[in-house]
């Protein structure tokens, strides 16, 4: 992974230094609570329903050993011994103290890590598929340009005041686990005919409260000119958006009135006077940081597949585990392993300061000292010798992440919802938990099969309920938490957005919702279909029918 | 006189703010003008022999409205409603690097410590800050960080184009 030199080492501590007389000066009143506002959110720093929030940047996901230790260390130290796994990859704290925030900083200062522009209208964190480096169907690594544009994005001047949050996602695969159709900017690394590198750009796609999937405005953008273009986009978003509206300030809402073909015209305008300028990428830069995502020291293996069938049989639970939580690695020998964060009863995402020691411990042993954060709020072991799968699954149960239901419907994608954050209209830690404890038979479930369960405690869309099969949405209905549940919404490719299925319903019912849901799926399934091709064959009506009828 | 940060220190201000709705006898009578952009485009004649002179921009006007006068302007002030507001970051960076412009850019408006660093990085070179703030103190915040990694008007080449090991 990339590791800083003594310039990114300078930033970050500079950085901490100067949030901790941001801090200082507030305590002081020399700065108001709306003018500190801005510069804690672009720390990452909310202040939320018990106490601030603190939202600590990992970049694409990826953790170094080092860094899980001193995630840990943090937690106990600062917080009550546990963090959460955000859908931007990141990692939350839900109990500093704010005075206590310039020397979290600092601890992470010490290990690489920031919690810069996790928050506030900036550029976020730049996210990517969290098989990367390492999936089959990969055409091209993403981390380099992610930490391209991370850098490129850290402190950018001009960005610093945007209308509203920019968020940029990148793949590099056949299949997209990146979402990058939802994204402001979407960067789909490929090879032209010619075989020269570059990327597809995608603008304006989004949750929040006006879902929309990004557009395509350059079909092949050459590798060298990718800051450049960006810097067009950026400007003329940060020029051209609207600022007098805080739900209409996100770039999709300016692509969308331009019209994208416009839209794409404002950018090849601006482009044309940035493009082979100064900041045009060179060789050296990308290979510089392309070292640092080179493989590990792989050992020549072969694949495992009689091995593995024959634990299968010995050890059904083995055997489901693997059917799920392990994917196939590019390299003979090797498993991707996801560490589900969504056991029964503790809320998706979160993960104590043990295990997040056990998880340091696992990956010096069992993955090259790394590991990568989820948008799906998992842990992934990228490099595991197959041989070494069983052992690792016996401590991955022992350790509570074991839970065999990766892309399953317990698999929740959850924000903190109002048991957490300011924002929300309602819980939706209870709810993904309800709905947990109603499918926590396993046959039933792997019956079920994939389904991208999301839910959001508002139309912030933090839990992407938009592009789950199943969304489910917290709205507020004159002071009670109610739900909206959503069906057909789906991430990758062809990405699509949920439709509502109709009024919204009181939380203590929401399992029976969805088993309703699931029962029309059953009825109607074909033996191969998943969900959402049920769905998209049959259309909502008949799952509208189930779930209202029995309603009166 | 107030007090601005100008080149890096504070300093009286020479300068005289005209409001939005100055009327062209103001802008003629005030020694060192800066007046705003619809006088500007409305007596262009009478006002180009009036020498030296300012302009001011709000945050929703384009600076492509003046970039064929810049020769006339001594002073290019941009203003900001709110410190949140960083639509004239571009416009500081556009006259800078496309625009070739040299004179004086002022940040005026909402403008307080912490946006003094970008505003610098744009190119900036002027701060009315907000007067019940003390300039001297947000003269602090033009040094905080040490390393950045883009090119923007202080810094021609982006770190990558300037890192050694």
């Amino acid at each position: 992974m990339y590791i800083y030199d003594h310039y990114d080492q300078q930033i970050v501590e500079d950085r901490v230094k100067q949030f901790r007389d941001q801090t200082r000066r507030y305590f002081a009143g020399e700065l108001s609570e709306d003018e500190y506002l801005p510069l804690r959110l672009q720390n990452g720093l909310y202040v939320q329903r018990h106490a601030p929030m603190l939202r600590i940047a990992v970049p694409y996901g990826l953790l170094a050993t080092k860094q899980l230790r001193m995630l840990a260390h943090i937690t106990r130290k600062y917080d009550k011994g546990y963090a959460h796994i955000t859908t931007r990859t990141n990692v939350q704290l839900n109990w500093p103290a704010l005075e206590d925030v310039p020397d979290i900083l600092d601890d992470l200062a010490s290990v690489q890590m920031h919690a810069i522009q996790t928050s506030g209208n900036c550029i976020r964190n730049t996210t990517t598929d969290q098989f990367a480096g390492v999936a089959r169907d990969e055409r091209i690594d993403p981390r380099p340009w992610c930490e391209i544009i991370r850098q490129w994005s850290t402190f950018h001047p001009e960005f610093a005041r945007l209308p509203r949050k920019f968020k940029i996602a990148v793949n590099g695969c056949t299949l997209d686990r990146a979402a990058i159709e939802v994204h402001d900017i979407g960067l789909e690394a490929l090879h032209n005919a010619a075989g020269e590198l570059g990327f597809r750009v995608l603008v304006g796609g989004g949750l929040g409260r006006t879902p929309i999937v990004g557009s395509c405005i350059n079909e092949f953008l050459p590798w060298q000119h990718l800051l450049s273009y960006l810097e067009a986009i950026l400007r003329v978003y940060n020029r051209f958006g609207r600022r007098d509206n805080k739900f209409k300030a996100r770039i999709k809402i300016l692509v969308k009135a331009l019209s994208p073909a416009v839209f794409a015209e404002r950018v090849a305008e601006e482009w044309a006077h940035l493009k082979d300028g100064p900041i045009t990428l060179i060789e050296e830069e990308v290979e510089r940081v392309s070292k640092h995502f080179t493989d590990p020291a792989y050992l020549d293996l072969s694949d495992q597949d009689a091995e593995l069938a024959a634990l299968d049989v010995a050890h059904p639970g083995f055997a489901r585990w693997r059917s799920r939580n392990v994917v196939a690695h590019k390299k003979p020998g090797y498993a991707a392993v996801t560490l589900s964060l969504k056991k029964t009863g503790i809320a998706p995402g979160d993960v104590t300061e043990k295990q997040l020691d056990t998880i340091a411990d696992l990956a010096d042993k069992y993955s090259f000292s790394e590991v990568r954060n989820t948008h799906e709020q998992n842990i992934v072991l990228a490099d595991v010798e197959q041989s070494k799968l069983f052992e690792l699954w016996e401590q991955l149960r022992e350790h509570g992440f074991a839970t065999p239901n990766i892309g399953l419907l317990t698999d929740i994608i959850c924000c903190p919802g109002g048991d957490f954050c300011a924002l929300a209209n309602a819980k939706s830690i209870p709810v993904a938990e309800a709905i947990q404890e109603r499918f926590d038979n396993l046959d039933y479930l792997f019956d079920i099969g994939n389904l991208d369960l999301n839910i959001s405690g508002c139309m912030n869309a933090c839990g992407h309920h938009h592009i789950g099969h199943i969304g489910i949405l917290g709205v507020d209905k004159k002071g009670e938490e109610f739900y909206q549940v959503s069906l057909g919404g789906s991430s990758g490719r062809q990405a699509s957005l949920g439709k509502i299925l109709g009024p919204s319903f009181a939380q203590d019912i929401m399992p029976d919702v969805i088993s309703k849901l699931i029962d029309v799926y059953i009825e109607h399934r074909t033996p191969e279909e998943q969900f959402i091709d049920t769905f998209q064959r049959i259309g909502i009506n008949t799952f509208k029918e189930r779930v209202y009828a029995s309603n009166h | 006189m107030p007090a601005i940060i100008k080149n890096n220190q504070v300093v009286d201000d020479q300068w005289t703010l005209l409001e939005a709705d100055a009327q062209l006898e103001q802008a003629l009578h005030t020694q060192q003008a800066i007046i705003p952009l619809a006088l500007w485009q409305q007596h262009k004649e009478q006002l180009q022999a009036v020498q030296p002179l300012g302009i001011w921009l709000e945050a929703g006007q384009a600076i492509e409205d003046i970039v064929d006068d810049l020769t006339h302007f001594a002073v290019i002030a941009l203003n900001f409603p709110a410190f949140t507001d960083g639509r004239h970051f571009s416009s500081a960076r556009l006259l800078r690097e496309r625009y070739s412009y040299n004179g004086e850019i002022r940040a005026i408006g909402d403008v307080l410590r912490d946006q003094l660093f970008f505003m610098q990085r744009c190119g900036f070179d002027a701060y009315a800050i907000r007067t019940d703030r003390c300039p001297t103190d947000a003269l602090q915040s033009l040094t905080e960080l040490s390393v950045t990694y883009q090119a923007a008007h202080d810094q021609s080449l982006p770190l990558y184009r300037r890192r050694s090991a």
